[in-house]
């Protein structure tokens, strides 16, 4: 269906190069498995051993949550400001738009004026969403 | 050839897809079923991409940014939703969700 | 590759009724924190001209018959169809919406809004021609739909209903897209003509791909969910009953036919030739289905929750015919997809009104007596509820004449027989509602609350229409063969 967008006079263009990563594609890998059971090794070493051969000594001090030295004050499961949620949830969602603004750039310069047209209604669409929700109050803060 | 076989991604996505059904099932928290779910939506993805591969097209990728974005749209909307019931009704756990049943 | 003009122009005459949705939806929520709440019923009177608009601009549509946006969106007799009905459903609802929402304090723009780009979703299930296409105008609908159903933000209920709906409806939304994905990755197309074309030119010795059937399954569990066929119901009462109930009368109806109608092209047009697979699937849904609902709803006291219930049984009525899977078994859905908007959205219309604010007068009880002190809204009332039970004269008679005449045409002679024992079980059900409203003794307490004009016209309309499509459905049912027919051709059968 989008195939003709893909270029034909340079095929492998935008994704078909990404195919061509064929030879000995495990191979590659290889040095990042050994990296990863290194370091899970050592880390389980460390631990394990500290756990057999360390003295255990529970105090006051060294039983309260380490908080950069400070004195912890107060729950660390402190419930906050739903303000935060209604935060989240616009910018998730003005955030993820943008995702259609790659394809359309890489495609621009065939599509020329229809495509910029295309993308400015459907910005507008998205400034209309924003309009809505500045004027319902969801960006006040107080 | 040592080229991951396209497969592996298929049965990597199965498990995920899986793994989401599952959580949906036995999850009590509003919060995790409804994260099982998002779970779900990936694995399609990873499903999606695999296949453009197989095929050779770029259909399939095309599919995952619309899956991406009503995937966002849908949790905002979800989020919402369950915002407004925990504070009706001060509690995420589902099965207080019991007002409507004969 | 690059789109001339006039090739876009064309597209844009093709989609017309979604653009034309989705227009005013936008319109409606600028101009809504710009208005006094005093001023906010105009919105939903707009919202009712935007719907009627759209109405007008499927005429449009209709003169351009063909695909568009490279072969995304369908534009033939069947998608025109269902668009009239889809829409007409839509502003039945926005017109019985207007008083509640004054009544609850509810009044806003995006509730409005909201139904119109619901509708939009709608309609662009009806004209898919490719499934990621149909999965954007799925998640179109019932993201609005989640928010609805949820409107009533004080009251539990409503908060309850929004939650189920949401968590349920993107669980089978991502069985939907999963389907997809399989089928894919089988056919390496999602062109829903595309599919088809690939699956007819497989040599006859071979087997179709595991991984298409494997599709087909879970595109049928996705879409089962939207349409509340068993085993996938389960939700569906609750959600009815929590929602507000214009909001119900708008889930129960336009969303079921949307969603039929990508069935049927799903099934027929793509998977037409895998036929002797899902038979038994839809033969053996229907009859779950249909006592499901009528036994769900039998043992009801809540009148709006029975009709919950007694949607459930509908779909599977439609069910039936949809098994016939020929060109008069989409014929005879689509008639019976039609009348069914009508009655359902008229009776809960009226469940409306009579619950009086905070939809505190829903029992049966509640409704004894109806008849001496509201006779014109008792009598409505009583033709939408003859018309789901199936008596002559109503729309939901012939709808059910058709629907197993097509089922017995194509020798399906249990699922009939079935079928037609279900009915039986329906007429307690409803039969009880009118002698509670005709024999049963007043309730002192109750006093009647005059109709509002909004909602006495909408009750009209569905009201006439229900008596029109038992009385003259020549017309309709031309035009459903028609729409049959255009999908037929495609199927190549």
């Amino acid at each position: 269906m989008f195939s003709e967008f893909i270029d034909r006079r340079a095929p492998g263009r935008y994704y078909i190069s990404a195919l061509n990563m064929d030879s000995s594609y495990l191979d590659i890998y290889a040095p990042l498995l050994l990296m990863f059971i290194l370091a899970a090794g050592l880390a389980g070493v460390l631990v394990a051993a500290s756990t057999l051969v360390g003295r255990h000594k529970h105090t006051r001090e060294k039983d309260q949550p380490y908080e950069c030295g400070i004195t912890p004050t107060g729950d660390a499961r402190a419930p906050f400001s739903v303000h935060f949620y209604l935060v989240a949830l616009i910018f998730i969602l003005f955030d993820i738009e943008a995702i259609f603004l790659y394809p359309w750039a890489l495609v621009y310069h065939e599509l020329k004026v229809f495509g910029f047209v295309e993308m400015m209604l459907y910005i507008m669409i998205l400034l209309v969403g924003y309009i809505f929700l500045w004027k319902k109050g969801a960006l006040d803060w107080s | 050839m040592s080229m991951i076989p396209v497969s592996w991604y298929l049965v990597l996505s199965a498990i995920l897809f899986g793994l989401g059904v599952v959580a949906f099932v036995f999850k009590r928290n509003i919060i995790t079923i409804f994260m099982s779910i998002e779970l779900m939506l990936n694995a399609v993805n990873l499903a999606f991409v695999a296949f453009a591969r197989a095929h050779n097209q770029l259909d399939g990728l095309v599919f995952v940014f619309f899956v991406i974005v009503v995937a966002a749209a849908e949790a905002a909307v979800g989020l919402a939703i369950i915002i407004m019931l925990a504070q009706n009704r001060e509690s995420l756990n589902i099965e207080r969700v019991n007002l409507l049943k004969f | 590759m690059i789109p001339l003009p006039a090739e876009q122009l064309l597209n844009l005459h093709r989609v017309a009724p979604e653009v034309v949705l989705c227009v005013f939806g936008i319109v409606i929520m600028v101009v809504d924190p710009f208005v006094q709440a005093a001023g906010r019923r105009a919105l939903g009177w707009l919202a009712f001209i935007g719907a009627l608009t759209a109405l007008a601009s499927v005429h449009l549509a209709a003169h351009f018959p063909g695909r568009a946006y490279s072969d995304l969106v369908n534009v033939d007799r069947f998608s025109i169809f269902v668009h009239v009905v889809v829409i007409g459903a839509a502003s039945l609802a926005i017109l019985g919406s207007l008083d509640y929402l004054e009544g609850e304090g509810l009044q806003r723009g995006e509730y409005y809004a909201l139904v119109l780009f619901a509708t939009a979703g709608m309609g662009i299930l009806a004209g898919a021609n490719e499934l990621v296409t149909a999965f954007i105008g799925l998640e179109m609908s019932s993201i609005s739909s989640y928010v609805l159903a949820g409107f009533r933000r004080r009251a539990l209920p409503s908060n309850e209903a929004s939650v189920k709906y949401f968590l349920l409806g993107s669980f089978a939304t991502a069985f939907f897209l999963y389907g997809i994905a399989m089928v894919y990755g089988a056919t390496g197309t999602t062109l829903i003509s595309g599919i088809q074309t690939f699956l007819v030119s497989l040599p006859p010795s071979q087997h179709l791909p595991a991984l298409a059937i494997l599709g087909l399954g879970l595109i049928f569990v996705g879409l089962g969910f939207k349409v509340v066929v068993a085993p996938f119901q389960a939700y569906a009462p609750d959600v009815y009953e929590g929602a507000p109930t214009p909001v119900t009368a708008l889930l129960a109806s336009a969303p079921k036919v949307a969603t039929f109608a990508l069935m049927l092209r799903v099934f027929y047009v793509s998977f037409g030739s895998a036929q002797h697979l899902w038979f038994w699937v839809i033969w053996i849904s229907a009859v779950l289905t249909m006592f499901i609902g009528n036994l769900g709803a039998l043992m009801q006291t809540n009148v709006k929750r029975m009709l919950g219930y007694s949607s459930i049984a509908h779909a599977g009525y439609i069910l039936v015919a949809f098994a016939a899977s020929t060109d008069l078994g989409i014929a005879a859905a689509l008639f019976y997809l039609s009348a069914y908007v009508l009655m359902k959205v008229g009776a809960f219309l009226v469940v409306t009104h009579l619950g009086q604010q905070g939809e505190r007068r829903l029992a049966v009880a509640d409704y004894a007596g109806l008849g001496m002190k509201q006779p014109v809204l008792a009598a409505c009332f009583s033709l939408f509820l003859f018309s789901l039970l199936g008596l002559p004269v109503t729309g939901g008679f012939l709808g059910k004449f058709f629907a197993f005449q097509s089922a017995l045409d194509a020798k399906i002679v249990w699922l009939v027989v079935i079928a037609g024992i279900n009915s039986v079980i329906g007429a307690y059900y409803y039969l009880r509602v009118i002698i509670a409203m005709y024999f049963w003794e007043p309730s002192q307490d109750y006093t009647p609350t005059p109709v509002a004009p909004a909602l006495s016209a909408a009750l009209l309309v569905a009201a006439a229409g229900t008596l029109y499509l038992g009385l003259l459905p020549t017309r309709v049912l031309v035009l459903a063969k028609a729409a049959a027919d255009s999908l037929s051709l495609l199927s190549l059968r």
